[in-house]
This record gives structure tokens, C-alpha cells and sequence, in this order.
């Protein structure tokens, strides 16, 4: 009788535990300014990208022979290049090129990544010590850009193929976190009980392991997706990423560094675009990171 | 310590051999016949089929990544396709360019870092701490090219105090040479200084917390002498790591610094050994370029065993 009392009384308080966690998480995330600053910027850029065809005022890629290299104007609020491009629209479209980037090129590096740091964590051994960790070695010491630089190359120019490059050099970056993961979880008890149980490994690595991996992932994602853009630009200003005459924010810098002194808003506006939506997103993935392990600030 | 010191350059033999082996790979399924690039379009089937052959091109591709390899220890990289010169001579031309420019970008690097991590670990919570953190976070977000852009168009373009781009070899001129490779080298370099504050200002908040620094203060010591005597000594080895671990990216950085600015160093060899599909060039900046990193991880991990002897203890197995 007390029991049952005490625990009716308990219940509404612990209800449900983990949408408490949830919460106190969502309030720390809050208290972040940075984060919350970052965080909103994302959103509105995502929304301006989502939306570029009914946002931006021209068409991105009408050249207007009348109206080239001119400054900013009501008319063409960032002005326009030297084929008489309005600047503010393909400043817009570049959104959608740089976030597509971003997160294309993450998704393929988690499709890779995931799998094997999984399985290469978990069954240990001989192709896990030396194949798989020292392919991601050597991956590793080529530095990022010259990687995608020449894997760009092999695949050919334009926006897809950086993409799938871009991926394949962030691949080691997840074989080796989640790898390192799973082998602080795979000794631990809940594991052990699985085996013991009869649980196959691949529910065991699927059901069990995966999820506790959940969070060290998306905040590297997140900062990832911040390193492909980056690098995304880079290969459409040396030419190997978006082709003409579709708008990317890189081609835009690239055209725009030969008219720095007549009409330097060609490659001012998508370069303080690049800066604001890197900082964004890196604010707001260590705004997750500090939300999810306070401890690691 | 030589079982440690054995261990790793195994590891480094390990790592250079699979770094090979995706060179070779990512050059052998470029679309091309180098035959077809050195002789031209007006080349007759014979003499590609002749070249071919002398070239070994149509030896089974694992007889060419030993033939490759081997000429590779021997230390020699092979010719361009371009004009034939030996890769090594070209490598040997723009590695010094490249240096240069490493150099300068990491010694404004930690020029900036280390005021920037003391001030702001020495004055927690204060606007000189806020503006520290305020550097290292957006300097951490700019990518090199676009803050090469914007030195261009303040200090080239309007202001014109430096030149737009270009490069004076050092031996013709110390003084033009240093004065061109400022604006890349503060491009190059500011992302890895913010990087490294950062990490200064952590290390730093941490050794000042703990009791020898409590001490130095009780015996009357300057705060000088206690965060530049004691506290930033100790705190360097987490500093020196990172800038390890960030050598990749800050070559990777070199590569369109270089492009940016017009600096004929390894970098735009780089890319114009992609453009023009040259691929013993590509297979040897490449090559070098892991090398270089993986020489210098190595090199840090020496160092850190010298400097902190617990490492030995806890270390290694990684």
C-alpha cells in the first residue's frame, strides 16, 4: 500500500525520463547564444535555398549585356558581373549549390564511414588493423584538398563528381570516430549480456552499439558539413566543381578576383556568404557538442 | 625508446605504402593516354603503340606499380610529360617556394597565437578574453582563399601597400621576397592561429589552475616570470600536437594560396599537372606532399616522448 502510494506520487515527476533529458539539453542549447545565433542562420539560409526560385528576382544565369559590372542598385541589390548577371540572385542559387554540397557529400561519407567503423571496430583483426585503420592513415596524411583535387579530376569536372570526391576524403574522418566508438563500447556489459543471450552480432552492432554512437557522429557531421563546403568552393574556384554558367559561390570568387578593382561585389557578396554560413554551422555544431557533453568544452 | 622509435617508423613504412598504392590507383583510372598527350593528335598508331610499349605502359598494372615504386626509392619520380624534365628537378625547384611560404604563414601563426591564448587565459572573462575567442572562432571558419580575396582588395587593391600577387625569388631580393609573401602567408596562416589560441587558452587555464603556479605566485614571482616561465612552458606540448595534426590542412591550405596569389610553388604545380593531366607530376607533388606530412606526425611523436617521458608509459599503442 505505501509502495503504490509512493509511487503514484513519483510517477508524474519521472515520468518520462528521457523527454526530460531532452528538455534540459534543449535549455542548455538555448543558453547558448553562439549556437542559437548559429543555429537561426542555418535555418535561413536552408529556407533561402529551399525557396531561391521565388526569392531570388532574376533569373541566375540571364546575362543583360546592358547592365554589366554594375554597382549595387535598387534594382540589383548586390549588383551585377561581367556578363550582366544579377549578383543578389546567383549569390541565392549558390545557397542551394553549397548546402547541397554539404550535405550530399556528408551523407556519402556517413553511407561509407558508418559501416565499416562499425564493422571494422567490432570484429577487430588483421584487415581492421592493418588494411582498414592504415588506409585511413594514409588518407589521412594526403592532405584533404590535394584528395579531392585529383579525385575530382579522375571522376571529371561539375557539381556531382565533387560531391562524390568530397565524400570519399571525408569517409576515414567517420571510420575512424566511430571505429574508436564501438571499441569503448564492445568491452562493456550490455554487450557481454547480448552475446551471452544469443543476440546475433548484427543486431547486437545494429540495435545496441549504433545508437550510443549517435551523438559523437552528428556533431562531427555537423562540423563536416561546415569542411565540405569549404572545400566544394575551393574546387569551383580552381574549376573542377560547379560548372558554368551555373551560380556556385567558389566560380563566383574566382571571377570575381579579376575585377577586385572595378567591381569588387562580384566576389565580396558570395565570399562574406562562404564566411557566414561556415561560422554558422560551426557554431552551432559546437553548440550540439556542448549540449550533449558539457564536460567536453 | 628505440622500440618506441622502431615501432613508429615501421608504422610510417606501413602508412607510405598504402599512400603509394592510391596514388598509383587514382593516376591509372584518370581518362588519357600519356602516349597520345607526349606526341601530339598528328601521332601515328605505330609510334603511340612503339611509345607505349617503351613507356610500359602496357605491362599489367601491378608490374607498373613496381617499376613505379622502384624508381620511386631510387628517387627517381619519373619525367614530365609536358617537356620531359625530371620531376625531382621540378620538385626541388618549388619545394623551397612552398617552404618559404609555410614558414612565414606558421611563424605569423604562432606570432598571433601565443599573445592571443596568454591574454585570454591570463584575462578569463574580460573583452580581451571575448575578443580572443571572438578571433579563434571566425578565424577557424574562413577558408584561405576567401581571406586571401579580401587582403588582395584592402591592402593590394584600394589601399596599395602590397602587390596584388606574385612572387621574388629570395635569393634575388630578401626584403621583395618577404614583402610579396606576406599577404599569403597571414592568408594561409590565420586559420591555423586561431586554431592554435584556441587550444593555447585551454591548455593554459588548465596549468594555471594547478599548484606550482599557485606557489610561483606565494613566493612573490612576477605574473610574468609564472605564465611565461612556468605556465606557458607546460602548457606548449597540447599546442604542439595540433599543429601537427593540422600540418594536412594547412598544406592542402598551400595549394590554392598559391593559385590565389600567382606563387609558383608545389601547390600550382599541383594543379596545373591536374589541368594538363601530367600525371608523373600529380603522382609526385602528391607523394611528397603525404610524405611530408607523415614525416612531420612522426617527428612530433619523437619529440613528445623527449619532451614528456610519461609518454611512454601511456603512449604508443595508437
Amino acid at each position: 500500500m505505501e509502495q503504490s502510494q509512493n509511487l503514484s506520487v513519483q510517477k508524474p515527476k519521472a515520468q518520462n525520463p528521457r523527454l526530460r533529458m531532452l528538455k534540459t539539453m534543449l535549455e542548455r542549447l538555448l543558453q547558448n547564444k553562439l549556437a542559437v545565433f548559429g543555429g537561426v542562420v542555418t535555418f535561413l539560409l536552408i529556407f533561402t535555398a529551399i525557396f531561391a526560385p521565388w526569392l531570388a528576382p532574376h533569373d541566375p544565369t540571364e546575362q543583360n549585356y546592358s547592365a554589366v559590372l554594375q554597382a549595387p542598385s535598387i534594382e540589383y541589390w548586390f549588383g551585377t558581373d561581367n556578363l550582366g548577371r544579377d549578383i543578389f540572385s546567383r549569390v541565392i542559387y549558390g545557397a542551394q549549390v553549397s548546402l547541397q554540397a554539404g550535405l550530399i557529400s556528408v551523407g556519402i561519407a556517413l553511407i561509407i564511414g558508418v559501416p565499416v567503423g562499425l564493422i571494422s571496430g567490432y570484429y577487430r583483426g588483421f584487415i581492421d588493423e592493418y588494411i582498414i585503420m592504415r588506409m585511413t592513415d594514409a588518407m589521412l596524411s594526403i592532405p584533404a584538398l590535394v584528395l579531392a583535387l585529383a579525385l575530382a579530376a579522375v571522376l571529371g569536372a561539375g557539381l556531382t563528381n565533387a560531391m562524390i570526391a568530397i565524400g570519399l576524403v571525408l569517409t576515414p574522418n567517420f571510420v575512424r570516430l566511430i571505429r574508436g566508438e564501438v571499441l569503448a563500447h564492445r568491452e562493456k556489459e550490455y554487450v557481454e549480456a547480448g552475446k551471452a543471450s544469443g543476440i546475433s552480432d548484427f543486431s547486437i552492432i545494429l540495435k545496441h552499439i549504433l545508437p550510443n554512437t549517435i551523438a559523437p557522429i552528428m556533431v562531427q557531421a555537423t562540423l563536416a558539413i561546415a569542411a565540405a563546403i569549404i572545400v566544394e568552393a575551393s574546387l569551383s574556384y580552381l574549376g573542377l566543381g560547379t560548372q558554368p554558367p551555373n551560380p556556385s559561390w567558389g566560380s563566383m570568387l574566382a571571377t570575381g578576383q579579376g575585377y577586385l578593382d572595378s567591381a569588387p561585389w562580384i566576389a565580396l557578396f558570395p565570399g562574406a556568404l562562404i564566411f557566414i554560413t561556415v561560422i554558422s554551422i560551426n557554431l552551432f555544431g559546437d553548440g550540439i557538442r556542448d549540449m550533449l557533453d558539457p564536460k567536453m568544452k | 625508446m628505440l622500440s618506441f622509435l622502431l615501432r613508429r617508423a615501421g608504422l610510417m613504412i606501413v602508412i607510405l605504402f598504402f599512400v603509394s598504392i592510391i596514388v598509383f590507383s587514382l593516376v591509372n583510372v584518370l581518362p588519357g593516354d600519356p602516349a597520345l598527350m607526349i606526341l601530339g593528335q598528328e601521332a601515328t598508331d605505330e609510334s603511340l603503340e612503339a611509345l607505349r610499349e617503351d613507356m610500359g605502359l602496357n605491362d599489367p598494372l601491378v608490374m607498373q606499380y613496381f617499376a613505379w615504386v622502384g624508381d620511386l626509392l631510387q628517387g627517381d619520380f619519373g619525367q614530365s610529360f609536358r617537356d620531359n624534365t625530371e620531376v625531382s628537378s621540378l620538385l626541388a625547384e618549388k619545394i623551397p617556394i612552398t617552404l618559404q611560404l609555410t614558414v612565414m604563414s606558421f611563424a605569423i601563426a604562432v606570432l598571433i597565437a601565443i599573445p592571443a591564448g596568454v591574454i585570454s587565459a591570463t584575462r578569463k572573462g574580460t573583452l580581451w578574453d571575448s575578443s580572443a575567442t571572438l578571433f579563434a572562432l571566425s578565424g577557424v571558419s574562413l577558408p584561405p582563399f576567401w581571406l586571401g580575396i579580401l587582403l588582395i582588395f584592402i591592402f593590394a587593391v584600394t589601399l596599395g601597400w602590397f602587390p596584388p600577387s606574385g612572387y621574388v625569388p629570395i635569393t634575388e631580393s630578401v626584403a621583395q621576397s618577404l614583402w610579396y609573401m606576406l599577404l599569403p602567408a597571414v592568408a594561409l596562416g590565420v586559420r591555423l592561429s586561431a586554431e592554435l589560441t584556441r587550444m593555447l587558452r585551454s591548455s593554459l587555464l588548465e596549468v594555471l589552475g594547478s599548484d606550482y603556479i599557485r606557489t610561483g605566485y606565494a613566493k612573490g614571482l612576477l605574473e610574468r616570470a609564472v605564465v611565461y616561465g612556468h605556465a606557458l612552458r607546460n602548457s606548449i606540448l597540447p599546442v604542439i600536437t595540433v599543429s601537427a595534426l593540422q600540418f594536412a590542412a594547412f598544406l592542402g591550405g598551400t595549394v590554392i594560396t598559391e593559385e590565389i596569389f600567382n606563387i609558383p610553388g608545389l601547390g600550382q604545380l599541383l594543379v596545373t599537372s591536374i589541368q594538363t593531366r601530367d600525371f608523373p607530376v600529380l603522382q609526385g607533388a602528391v607523394m611528397f606532399m603525404a610524405l611530408a606530412v607523415i614525416l612531420i606526425n612522426f617527428l612530433t611523436d619523437v619529440l613528445y616522448s623527449i619532451l614528456d617521458p610519461r609518454i611512454k608509459l601511456t603512449g604508443g599503442s595508437q
